[in-house]
């Protein structure tokens, strides 16, 4: 084909092809460019994108949703207790007899009844439950003994499939243990366990409240616990208690009797006392019941007007009193509420089934429902808090509880929060601890203090040093100097902030410590120095000044302001001795009063200053030197002195170009990482004191982010640390880059 | 004078003094840094120092004068000292590094100048440098060979040729240990992953099986093999030894399998002080790190860093040099473009830990995670890409000096003159050819600059790392002789991070000190080059362009 067509044709076909094609490579290039362009806006926002998405969770609310429902047989008794084993695959409802049933939940098929063995004629009399987290009862009988029973699962994998089997365990052995003095039968029980102690209060035969404690001590030769038991009454106690609620440490019982709570004090026998009586206040209120939260520090007390109040002990000047914290709202009287095994969650339901979910610390109402359930009697979460089982109806209702960062809210980021066990609301940062049932404490507000406060001390270092060098380089240095101290200036920006923050740490910080008054002196004696050398210059002989190098006039200071340094570290320890006794940390400490840490906002301030300079130096020195010559000449010509002019036209018209360079510069400040992780010790106090440290957040992600769990609160908010900070910095920046464009628009007029 | 004050003039000194004291800050850290980093390896002399204290109880003291300073008289005594006669009100305090970890328990000790009787420099002490527990400071007395003791004539000769038998063992003995020995550990690793991945897929057969048990039985037996010889080796290492007066005055006998060399400071001219440096000058960029680093050299951390930072040059070139070109050829003026060029300088700006966190989980737990499902099913729960890693480093690096790239490219073209660029169209080039024949190499070595200056950005940047692959001590380098040769999945080492490591989380801060000085000096050396590269191949550039536009 090719072959027929003549020569001219062919050629032009030829070129035709590859005309088409360098098009096609030209539209190619453009679109891929173009692409690639937008690639660094997509960059930008994949950043920001990422980091909400992470974030986000923490803010969510959290989901409760039906999953299934089983009905049980011992529906003439009233339940103890409910719950289901940690996959949420067995459901339980213990029975106020003693009797548990288990289902599985996926069929309501029942796994059977298991009935503790009594002694023959032996009936129950009363029952009590443990912290939802132990799953334990206890059961009184009528011969004066109790028996301990805990709810356990066994979990086995026959051919690598898990199967989980119920079963009753009795932890101090199948045969109850005598409890009150005289063989009567125990009512009212309540108890606390540990392995070496257990306490029970009951009322006795002469319907007085008595408490048998029951210390364990272990045989030498058998290695058995043998019990010794002591018995007391308690003195002073109301007459009609409706709810009884010992604490699982052993050291409290509450007695909940019509609108006050009484609580004693019952750590040493021969010492029980009435501690505090807890009155309700407002008037048409009445307490419905009492609860205690996870970690058994708080009392939850339900008013029959809906109102749950979290109560726990404060220290005051007459002791550790109980206090109203904080209340939330049930939406109805409550009939049944719930806490979590180790969060502070609770759940509350109201007769008309309007199920709601709380957290105390952070305040957070997390969810609130009414579901189609009538007369709950009773509740209980599952170990891992993702389910709750309701007792109502003669049903046990099955929910899936998603709740996976409660303890976060932006008032408990930004806001004083009230922990348990504090005297007063804080803001505090502590995210992790040794103890198990520690709560993290996840205020952001020390971290943004200790940023600012960094900042600020950098860029009080920073911004005289650096536009005060800027100017003076961009308008009166000659172009040679110029030429070599701008470059020099401006490789420091390129020094990696790891050195810096290694000779803070280990060089400046134990040099500004031991020569304190030097660097006051330092202080004092350097701008008079410059002041002297003006002076002494000023009346220099003109035929001295001739001979000298005026283009380097500048550089005569170096070495004067070097020698005015070397003398005052010199002077130093002379200066100690006589004013502070040799010892000026000590004087600080002791006279002061003022806490001193090697490592302080000082050294950060000096340090990180340093690593600002060139930054703000550079774009300051640009838009000085960039104002149009003609406006200065023009200045001069009418009269001005040189540094009329610089104050009055050079630095007006410069002004939006150098507070983009102090906005630059804070920008940098507020984010650096390395200085600040290594010139403090990290602390995260919120006080401005110059000696004392600070904890930044940007250090603290460096610290705590390779340990924190994927997923887990502590990590997202380290997230919002860290988007924070990007959002800082973001608006610093543009606002920085927005007054840039602008001045350079403006000097293109002019 | 009142008129030379509102002249002005006083503050135009001011100003002046600002730029003096920056630039004294300037050169006297990068002097500090210099000073400190290179002294490291000057051989200092070793003292012998006769002491008596207050109590009157004498003794002995032998080794490095490492700092001075000076104290109040007044807090000494409050801190119970006695004096007799007064010394003044201030009294020296010397800082020494007595070595010898084993038996004096601290190698630090503070003397007051006030206890020191006579103070000499004998030529016969001897510094040993050993693999474990620091230095050893004594006078050597004499060499055993196999358990006997050889005769004492000629001992230095002596002496370092059984150092130097030793060391040539200890050599070999880790050659065979680290490579031959480690490559057998990888290939059984293999194994185990690849028979988890058939058992997974559901393929594992019983010819597999015994394939696999095959092999293993294989590599076990080279093992074996080769563990009798390692033994052999560390054995043969350890038959000499050599004996030590130190300064208690009694005999050590130290093993000379770990015994590195030995020196005699005090015995030395100036050459071969010199000679001595450079040694140990290259010792330290050549050898691995021992004892917790702070000991030994930073091999693998100048390794890492220099990988990471090629990988993320790699990396990061195109996409910065596409952006600028479609900044400054292709995009018109517009909201677009000016959300971009805010985009350039907000990714300079954003704080390089955030980069980190975003490192950390987008591509370390998202992207490695998801790879890890994907392509390493047989290796999990472990994770292999999901964890941080030198490739996860340089992508983060790559996101953080992308702006350097960019600004540093985008500058370049601006010099270009646009008559280049129209004579070229005029002369019938397409934009993309006038592109890629007349812009790109005529802007070549701006893209260089930005280049070097990204890398010398990211070679100093370490809190990132510390959360996307950086760690304290990696026990393999990213690229090795096993196979796929390059492992982009690899933690690494890093000079910034092992100053970080070393000064502040070491347990003997004060025996490191000196080392984090001289890796801080090896670090500012490499960036400052880097960055005066930089600016005179900008410079060089410029002046090009300028003479081109006339």
């Amino acid at each position: 084909m090719e072959q027929s067509l003549p020569g001219a044709a062919h050629s032009i076909l030829k070129a035709g092809h590859r005309t088409s094609r360098r098009a096609f490579t030209d539209k190619a290039t453009a679109v891929g460019v173009t692409v690639g362009g937008i690639m660094v806006f997509v960059a930008l926002l994949l950043i920001f994108f990422y980091l909400l998405y992470v974030v986000k969770p923490i803010f969510d609310s959290a989901e409760v949703e039906p999953v299934t429902e089983v009905s049980y047989q011992q529906t003439q008794s009233k339940a103890l207790m409910v719950g289901s084993d940690e996959q949420n695959e067995i459901l339980y409802r213990v029975a106020d007899s003693g009797l548990v049933e288990f289902f599985r939940a996926v069929d309501g098929k029942s796994l059977g009844e298991f009935k503790p063995t009594l002694p023959a004629g032996v009936t129950v009399t009363s029952a009590a439950v443990a912290t939802a987290a132990e799953q334990k009862y206890a059961l009184g009988l009528s011969d004066g003994s109790v028996l301990l029973v805990k709810v356990d699962f066994g979990v086995t994998y026959p051919d690598n499939v898990r199967l989980i089997t119920p079963r009753l365990r009795y932890p101090e052995g199948q045969q109850p243990m005598a409890v009150t003095k005289d063989g009567s039968e125990v009512r009212d029980l309540s108890f606390g366990y540990a392995s070496d102690k257990m306490t029970f209060s009951y009322r006795d035969s002469n319907g007085n409240w008595a408490i048998t404690r029951m210390s364990g001590e272990e045989n030498m030769l058998t290695e058995e616990v043998e019990w010794v038991s002591e018995h007391e009454t308690i003195p002073d106690t109301p007459r009609q208690v409706t709810q009884q609620l010992m604490t699982p440490d052993q050291r409290q019982l509450l007695l909940h009797s019509g609108n006050r709570i009484f609580v004693y004090d019952i750590r040493y026998l021969d010492e029980i006392s009435l501690m505090q009586v807890i009155e309700v206040k407002e008037p048409n209120t009445s307490i419905t019941n009492i609860s205690l939260l996870a970690g058994a520090s708080s009392v939850l007390v339900s008013f029959d007007d809906g109102r749950v109040a979290q109560y726990f002990q404060v220290a005051s000047d007459k002791g550790r009193l109980y206090r109203e914290i904080r209340d939330f709202n049930a939406g109805g009287q409550v009939a049944a509420i719930a806490p979590e095994f180790f969060r502070k969650s609770f759940v509350t339901i109201t007769p008309e089934g309007e199920l709601s979910l709380h957290y105390t610390t952070s305040e957070r109402d997390l969810f609130d429902k009414t579901f189609d359930l009538k007369d709950t009697k009773i509740m209980g979460f599952s170990p891992r808090a993702s389910a709750l089982v309701v007792d109502a109806g003669e049903k046990l209702h099955l929910f899936r509880v998603e709740n996976d960062h409660p303890e976060v809210s932006w008032s408990a980021l930004w806001q004083k929060v009230w922990y348990e066990g504090y005297p007063e609301p804080q803001y505090v940062w502590q995210s992790t601890s040794g103890s198990d049932d520690f709560e993290a404490k996840l205020s952001l507000m020390p971290l943004v203090f200790g940023t600012m406060k960094a900042a600020f001390y950098a860029m009080l270092f920073a911004v005289p040093l650096a536009i005060a060098g800027a100017v003076y380089t961009a308008y009166f240095m000659s172009p040679k100097v110029r030429g070599f101290v701008k470059p020099t200036v401006e490789i420091m920006e390129a020094l990696p902030t790891v050195i810096l923050g290694f000779l803070a740490g280990l060089w400046l910080a134990p040099l500004v410590e031991e020569n304190l008054p030097g660097m006051v002196l330092l202080l004092i004696l350097l701008p008079l120095t410059i002041l002297a050398t003006a002076v002494i210059w000023q009346v220099l002989p003109a035929a001295i000044k001739l001979k000298l190098p005026e283009e380097f006039k500048e550089l005569f200071l170096v070495p004067i302001l070097c020698l005015v340094g070397w003398a005052a570290f010199e002077f130093s320890p002379v200066l100690e001795l006589w004013l502070f006794d040799g010892d000026t940390r000590q004087y600080i400490t002791n006279e002061l009063g003022i806490t001193f840490d090697q490592r302080n906002a000082l050294v950060v301030g000096i340090a990180m200053g340093f690593a600002v300079i060139p930054t703000i130096f550079s774009i300051a020195e640009d838009a000085v030197f960039s104002v149009p010559r003609h406006l200065s000449n023009g200045s001069l010509a009418l009269g001005a002195t040189p540094w009329q002019t610089l104050t009055r036209v050079v630095l007006l018209t410069a002004s939006p170009g150098i507070f983009s360079a102090v906005m630059m510069g804070l920008g940098r400040a507020v984010g650096e990482t390395m200085i600040v992780l290594m010139a403090t010790g990290n602390t995260p106090i919120m006080e401005w004191s110059v000696f004392e440290g600070m904890r930044t957040l940007a250090a603290n992600i460096a610290v705590e982010m390779p340990e924190s769990a994927i997923g887990s609160t502590h990590y997202r908010v380290l997230f919002l640390a860290a988007f924070v900070l990007f959002v800082f910095t973001f608006c610093f920046n543009t606002l920085a880059e927005v007054v840039r464009q602008r001045l350079r628009e403006r000097y293109s007029s002019l | 004078m009142n008129k030379w004050f509102k002249s002005g003039s006083p503050w135009i000194w001011m100003t002046g003094g600002a730029v003096s004291l920056s630039l004294i800050a300037v050169l006297g850290l990068l002097l500090l840094i210099a000073w400190r980093g290179l002294s490291y390896f000057w051989p200092a002399e070793v003292y012998e120092w006769q002491l008596r204290d207050s109590s009157g109880s004498e003794s002995t003291l032998i080794g490095q004068l490492y700092d001075r300073e000076q104290v109040p008289t007044a807090r000494l005594e409050s801190a119970g000292y006695e004096f007799n006669p007064y010394p003044g009100e201030f009294v020296t305090r010397y800082l020494v590094k007595t070595g010898n970890r084993e038996f004096v328990g601290l190698d630090f000790r503070w003397v007051l100048g006030t206890d020191i009787v006579s103070e000499s420099l004998p030529k016969d002490l001897a510094v040993f440098e050993r693999t474990k527990n620091g230095n050893f400071y004594g006078y050597p007395v004499a060499v055993i060979e196999d358990g006997k003791r050889l005769p004492a004539d000629n001992l230095r000769v002596m002496l370092k040729e059984h150092v130097q038998r030793a060391v040539d063992l200890n050599d070999d003995a880790m050659t065979l240990q680290k490579q031959d020995i480690g490559s057998i550990n990888y290939e059984l690793e293999r194994l185990r992953l690849k028979e988890r991945g058939y058992e997974l897929d559901g393929e594992l057969t019983d010819t597999r099986k015994t394939e696999l048990e095959l092999a293993r039985q294989a590599l076990n037996d080279e093992y074996k093999v080769l563990e009798t010889e390692l033994f052999a080796l560390r054995e043969a290492a350890g038959r000499d030894g050599v004996v030590v007066r130190d300064m208690r005055g009694q005999e050590v006998t130290l093993n000379l399998s770990q015994v590195l060399d030995v020196t005699y400071p005090n015995d030395m001219g100036l050459m071969t002080k010199v000679g001595h440096w450079f040694k140990s000058v290259g010792g330290f960029i050549i050898d691995d790190p021992r004892e917790a680093n702070t000991e030994g050299g930073v091999f693998p951390a100048i390794f890492g860093t220099v990988f990471m930072v090629m990988l993320m040059a790699v990396i990061v070139t195109p996409f910065g040099v596409i952006a600028a070109i479609y900044l400054h050829e292709y995009a018109k003026k517009g909201p677009v473009t000016k959300m971009i060029r805010i985009a350039v300088i907000n990714l300079a700006g954003v704080p390089s830990i955030v980069y980190g966190v975003f490192g950390l989980g987008f591509f370390v737990y998202m992207l490695g995670g998801s790879l890890d499902q994907l392509f390493y099913p047989e290796a999990l729960p472990a994770p292999t890409f999901g964890s941080p890693g030198v490739i996860w480093s340089a992508l983060t690096l790559a996101i953080l000096t992308l702006p350097v790239v960019i600004v540093s490219t985008e500058e370049g073209l601006s010099r270009i003159p646009s008559a280049v660029r129209q004579g070229s169209l005029a002369l019938g080039a397409t934009k993309a050819e006038t592109l890629w024949r007349i812009v790109i190499p005529m802007a070549s070595p701006a893209i260089m600059t930005g280049l070097i200056l990204a890398v010398a950005r990211a070679a100093g940047e370490v809190a990132p790392l510390m959360l996307v692959g950086v760690v304290k001590l990696a026990p393999t380098l990213p690229i090795d002789m096993n196979f796929p040769f390059v492992h982009l999945e690899r933690k690494f080492m890093h000079l910034g991070f092992h100053i970080y490591d070393v000064g502040f989380q070491s347990p003997n801060v004060e025996a490191a000190r000196p080392l984090v000085y001289a890796t801080s000096f090896l670090l500012v050396t490499v960036i400052v080059a880097l960055n005066l590269t930089a600016i005179s191949v900008r410079n060089h550039l410029r002046e090009k362009f300028r003479s081109l536009e006339h």
